[in-house]
């Protein structure tokens, strides 16, 4: 299963709505890298609002993510996030602290454009 | 009392994503909240991915249970692998021997009511129940 990865100007969008299993999120991981490469985009929002269940391995790999996109040079925001899922990764003990949210896409955009522009 | 509903084998990396699905879809029947529904969901997905990558091959059983004026849902991963050495290490937050984050069991611990753990060389069970909130 791939991930559709849409490009808008400089950014790229993503929205995941299926119920994620490992090697979806890895294929996924390289799938966006790739794309930033290609496109040369400067920003990611990636919508998490159908995201039913994140457990630590997804956490892992969202983590990564970040990191991995921040080395090419192209910043990752995470939008949104359920509130169970956000309670539930919080008992699980996943703080997730270096990873950029916003509420929702909107909010994801504006995030992006101040932090790109501030540059 | 308790009653069996279902159980899912797990011996591939899909199976994790089923135990989980068939985990919600009974934790909606027994009437929890969309919280705990992701907390038994969420647990049920660490629980079978320790199997998955520490026994290869196990299950998961998922039982209806009664208790005094509640019924809850208990989930029993059990597995014929290696088994672990040291409880008390793995119960400990941020321990990890595949590189994950460690969330693991303590994780899955805090977001259930009731957690039981053996295992020998024989194998790992580990026993987890939520209560639904009457």
């Amino acid at each position: 299963m791939r991930i559709p990865i849409l490009k808008l100007h400089n950014y790229l969008l993503v929205s995941i709505q299926i119920d994620l299993d490992d090697q979806t999120a890895i294929q996924f991981q390289e799938d966006l890298l790739n794309k930033i490469h290609e496109t040369g985009a400067t920003g990611v929002v990636i919508d998490l609002t159908s995201v039913e269940v994140i457990d630590s391995f997804i956490a892992k790999v969202f983590g990564d993510v970040v990191s991995m996109a921040s080395l090419m040079g192209a910043k990752v925001v995470f939008t949104g996030i359920q509130p169970a899922v956000s309670m539930t990764l919080i008992e699980l003990g996943i703080y997730l602290k270096e990873v950029p949210t916003a509420l929702d896409l909107e909010q994801g955009i504006v995030k992006l454009r101040q932090e790109l522009e501030e540059k | 009392m308790e009653k069996t509903l279902s159980s899912v084998i797990i011996k591939k990396e899909w199976d994790i994503v089923g135990a989980r699905q068939a985990g919600r879809k009974i934790a909606i029947d027994l009437g929890f909240g969309s919280v705990d529904q992701a907390r038994i969901t969420t647990a049920i997905s660490e629980l079978a991915r320790n199997i998955y990558l520490y026994a290869k091959h196990g299950e998961i059983t998922f039982e209806k249970v009664y208790g005094v004026r509640k019924v809850g849902i208990k989930i029993i991963a059990s597995d014929r692998g290696p088994g672990i050495r040291e409880i008390s290490s793995v119960m400990k937050d941020g321990y990890s021997t595949s590189g994950g984050l460690g969330a693991g069991l303590p994780g899955v611990k805090r977001l259930m009511d009731e957690f039981d753990i053996q295992s020998d060389d024989h194998g790992t069970k580990v026993t987890v129940i939520k209560w639904a909130r009457q």
